[in-house]
């Protein structure tokens, strides 16, 4: 298999997801251009990962014109036929505002941009990205100013009865308990996946702790859940 | 013809507004305790090419349909000019 890193103008965790890709998952990794739209060479058990960052300068709404670019249209159709997609951060907004995730991500609700290492918990077994990790409490980064998980009760309701819910924000202990919660986001839901499962966002930062010379190396046991196969529904 | 769609796009009723909570604690600190909420959203303005008003109408709530606003966080009003 190999994974795809879609470049927006304004992204900026482009590197740093290729580089985890490549050189601490040892993955094979294609740059894929924004203005392009042939990913004719990836198949469904391929990955397509849109980073992190400001594309388009985050202008008029996280994610929304990113979302009008010609290698989404190509993302999009990739998703629909099975295709795996990891959106992050910047990722998970263009997914929710292109409609392969519901809801929407606010700007958070103490107004201030959070860059910090959070910790995360899952308890989804049904998910690629998340059955091998459950129960595990992993510490991440987060870096965003506009996090706030935000969809409609019944919207909210939908994504637990099937179990599209990836991870929550919790203490070093694993409960929700406390000042956890860096964002507002509704339930402490930090990243959700479509109800296909095989489209994944979230907004703390894997990449970014895939290294031991960085010092977190949990942020790979995310990500290898990607490099197996989908047993996806047709 | 020439029309000017005057569009505002705000956040939903229910939603926290951050910005608005922000600027509302600066006009207290300016003492204009009369202020009861502040919500902030968005002015667009579209030139359009259309045969009438109406049809004008119609191309600004399709813009803010598709593109312009997110109905998950926001609604939108258009006027045209």
């Amino acid at each position: 298999m190999k994974f795809g890193v879609v470049i927006f103008p304004g992204s900026n965790c482009d590197r740093d997801m290729m580089d985890a890709l490549r050189h601490d998952l040892g993955q094979e990794v294609i740059p894929l251009w924004h203005k392009d739209k042939d990913i004719d060479s990836f198949r469904t058990e391929d990955c397509i990962v849109l980073p992190g960052g400001f594309s388009y300068g985050d202008y008029l709404r996280c994610g929304a014109i990113a979302r009008f670019s010609p290698m989404m249209q190509s993302v999009i159709d990739f998703a629909n036929k099975g295709g795996k997609v990891l959106g992050i951060c910047n990722g998970f907004q263009i997914l929710c505002e292109s409609g392969l995730l519901p809801g929407v991500l606010l700007r958070n609700e103490n107004r201030q941009f959070v860059c910090k290492n959070i910790h995360l918990i899952s308890d989804n077994d049904t998910t690629l990205l998340t059955k091998d990790i459950t129960g595990k409490v992993l510490r991440i980064p987060v870096a965003h100013g506009e996090g706030r998980y935000y969809a409609d009760n019944e919207t909210l309701d939908n994504l637990y009865k099937n179990k599209q819910i990836l991870f929550h924000y919790c203490n070093e202990y694993g409960e929700q308990k406390g000042k956890i919660n860096p964002n507002g986001s509704l339930r402490n839901i930090a990243g959700i996946c479509n109800r296909r499962k095989n489209v994944f966002g979230m907004m703390p930062h894997p990449e970014r702790a895939t290294s031991i010379a960085l010092g977190n190396t949990d942020g790979r046991l995310i990500l290898q859940g990607l490099m197996q196969r989908a047993e996806v529904p047709a | 013809m020439t029309f000017t769609a005057l569009i505002n796009i705000m956040p939903l009723k229910e939603l926290l507004d951050p910005q608005g909570k922000a600027v509302m604690g600066g006009l207290k600190n300016l003492g204009m305790g009369n202020v009861q909420d502040v919500r902030i959203g968005k002015h667009i303005t579209l030139k359009i090419e259309a045969v009438d008003k109406e049809s004008a109408k119609k191309i600004a709530e399709e813009a803010c349909q598709k593109l312009l606003a997110n109905p998950v966080m926001e609604y939108f009003e258009v006027s045209i000019e």
